[in-house]
């Protein structure tokens, strides 16, 4: 293995962080659906996921084995390769879209060679998300077509229609952030936003430079939901509706790829929009001796989460949730302890801050899922040319005159 | 690594879409191959302005394919018309102005 | 073999491929997904001429808005599959062989003719370049393009809208 290393040192060190990358993608997938369960549950005033572990955290374990056993359906009739296709297009275009992402600063060693912490850096880093996003509407087309059936085939024309509508208005509303970062790389766009205004105001798009990107982060994350077909822009694919939508027909293994599709794109979407608008991977706390205690913040949040899981574990109800939980929660200890290790401490600070606003976008992509009611399907069309797309467009032209107006 | 390799496919790929524009009787199926023509050359434009270290060649690539695009829109929108009027996508079967 | 080569290879043998599959295959949605394989490995093609702009553009217009509305058309109008007729005996025995031959000799005088060319190792980013040509230089056809696609906009509208008798 280190031979094979320091032949191809970049070769090893991408695949390996490919294969963590991959293997965190799909299980942060899986507890994506109990994340989602659970919350929509208390918003609803009910437990959610309860029973199948402690808190319902096997739940998606039970779910995937489900999917797994069960019955695979194929209609009659059915164009059997675009039907396979089109939920393997959907998964792959949607994970590989993380590739992208960057993490964080710091650099770090795998087998001796440092290597930041993303698979890849491009130059155009923005502008090929957008290009996988694109691509991503052939799966939901080539699924209700394939299905042979009405139901499927009129969901299918009404999500692909909307997904390429609200593409315009999703693109065109980063333009502002584009014209202010003057790059289309992602880690450049973060450390444009460094610095702190009135020194402790963080520079992040939505707050500061010529224009606050309101406006802009306003258009992208409503083109977003739109975009991924969540309520409440979820017309086409809702039960009560069609039927189902384009993936009525699908059962078993291909259905949860969808639906794993889904997430995977909710993920990249909130991951960009705290690239783009919040600053990424930077702290909000100022990077100053005054506020050197905030480096310590992922170790405490670490550390109390930990402690409340010990504290809450050994009095639950079931015998493995005594065991599991107070587990769980001293591996979380554990981590935290790490953490407060000097070198360990600089490269998780950049993941941490990411994580966390990411996790906060996700709440509120459940959170709207839970409280809003779905629009009608002219709404939504006129939503998204009559309203999303010339908002987007004044946002552009807003940007570019007080970016003209603040360089005088 | 020589511009006459990219050059080459940009041929073969133009001479595929011709036999595909020659042979095939589906409208929708002629209009993709007019698609895979203008990527052809999209091709060879690129491969040139590499050659020649200009970008002119990918500006003219931009406007080809946003023409495209425009032509894809209009002639797309006529084979509705004729679908709808005539009841059938065969170029074989319009041909009223023949008899 | 350097690994430009070998890449080069690749797809250029899935764009060949696709193109091969767009005349073979009967049903217009397989020429459909044949053509955007085709568009996808010429993107990649663009990545290795050192036009990364262009190759996302590509994928972002072409094989992401034109095939999407290729499929659209091809689902609205439930284009069945294509009826078989037979190639006339001389298309089949001498057209294709010789159509073979042809592309050949085609392919020859093009490889003949364009060897002094070669690729330079990468320039600088072309994004900008490309900016400042398209906003300086050729800023007229850029504003009659725009004026393009509204005529086309308003071109497809009016002709695919359905009368009200």
């Amino acid at each position: 293995m280190n031979a094979l290393a320091a032949a191809h040192p970049i070769l090893v060190v991408a695949l390996i962080k490919i294969i963590v990358l991959l293997f965190l993608m799909m299980t942060s997938l899986a507890y994506m659906t109990w994340f989602e369960r659970k919350v929509v549950a208390h918003i609803q005033a009910r437990w959610g996921p309860y029973r199948v572990g402690p808190h319902g955290l096997l739940q998606p374990l039970a779910d995937g084995l489900k999917f797994l056993f069960k019955e695979d359906v194929t209609p009659a009739g059915a164009d059997r390769f675009v039907y396979v296709l089109a939920p393997f297009l959907t998964l792959s275009l949607a994970i590989t879209s993380i590739a992208l992402i960057p993490f964080g600063p710091k650099e770090i060693k795998i087998f001796g060679a440092s290597t930041p912490l993303a698979i890849t850096n491009l130059n155009l880093g923005l502008l090929f998300l957008f290009a996988i996003t694109s691509m991503g509407v052939y799966g939901v087309a080539l699924a209700g077509w394939s299905s042979n059936s009405k139901y499927p085939l009129l969901g299918s024309l009404r999500s692909s229609a909307q997904m390429v509508s609200y593409e315009l208005s999703m693109t065109l509303s980063v333009v502002g952030v584009l014209l202010m970062a003057g790059s289309l790389n992602l880690s450049e766009i973060i450390t444009a936003q460094q610095g702190f205004a009135w020194g402790f105001l963080p520079r992040w798009n939505i707050l500061a430079g010529p224009l606050p990107q309101i406006l802009g982060f306003f258009c992208f994350f409503v083109s977003a939901i739109a975009e991924t077909n969540r309520l409440p822009f979820d017309l086409p694919e809702a039960e009560g509706e069609l039927g189902g939508g384009f993936h009525t027909e699908y059962s078993s293994f291909k259905f949860a790829m969808f639906f794993m599709g889904e997430y995977a794109s909710m993920i990249t979407v909130s991951c960009l929009a705290t690239i783009l608008f919040f600053g990424g991977w930077l702290s909000p706390f100022p990077q100053t001796r005054a506020f050197g205690w905030a480096h310590y913040i992922p170790a405490a949040f670490f550390g109390l989460a930990g402690v409340a899981l010990i504290v809450h574990g050994v009095r639950y109800l079931t015998m493995f949730g005594r065991v599991a939980l107070p587990a769980i929660g001293l591996a979380l200890c554990g981590l935290a302890f790490l953490l407060t290790r000097h070198g360990l401490n600089e490269i998780a600070q950049g993941p941490f801050w990411f994580l966390l606003k990411v996790l906060i976008f996700l709440f509120i992509y459940v959170w709207v899922r839970g409280t809003l009611p779905r629009f009608r399907y002219d709404q939504l069309m006129a939503i998204g040319w009559k309203m999303l797309l010339p908002v987007s467009i004044a946002n552009v032209v807003l940007t570019s005159l007080a970016i003209v107006v603040t360089q005088r | 690594m020589p511009i006459s390799y990219f050059l080459v496919l940009s041929a073969v790929l133009f001479g595929l879409g011709v036999v595909a524009f020659v042979f095939k009787r589906n409208i929708i199926t002629i209009f993709m191959s007019i698609e895979l023509m203008l990527n052809a050359v999209n091709l060879a434009f690129v491969a040139f302005a590499r050659a020649h270290n200009q970008l002119e060649g990918q500006i003219f690539v931009f406007f080809v394919i946003v023409v495209a695009a425009a032509e894809a829109a209009v002639g797309l929108a006529i084979v509705i018309l004729i679908a709808r009027h005539r009841g059938t996508l065969n170029v074989e079967r319009v041909d009223t102005l023949k008899h | 073999m350097s690994a430009e080569t070998a890449v080069f290879l690749v797809l250029a043998a899935v764009a060949v491929a696709g193109a091969v599959s767009l005349i073979l295959q009967r049903h217009p949605i397989h020429s459909a997904l044949s053509l955007i394989a085709v568009m996808v490995s010429i993107a990649g093609m663009y990545l290795l001429l050192g036009a990364p702009f262009m190759a996302a553009v590509q994928i972002i217009v072409y094989a992401g808005a034109v095939m999407v509305l290729f499929v659209f058309v091809i689902m609205l109008l439930n284009a069945g599959q294509e009826e078989r007729t037979n190639l006339s005996r001389m298309a089949h025995y001498i057209g294709v062989p010789l159509g073979v031959v042809f592309l050949a000799e085609v392919a020859l005088w093009v490889a003949r003719g364009s060897t002094q060319f070669t690729v330079q190792p990468s320039a600088a980013s072309s994004t900008r370049g490309l900016a400042e040509l398209l906003f300086k230089d050729y800023v007229f056809p850029f504003e009659l393009t725009s004026f393009l696609i509204l005529i086309a906009i308003l071109g497809a509208i009016v002709l695919a809208r359905r009368e009200e008798s």
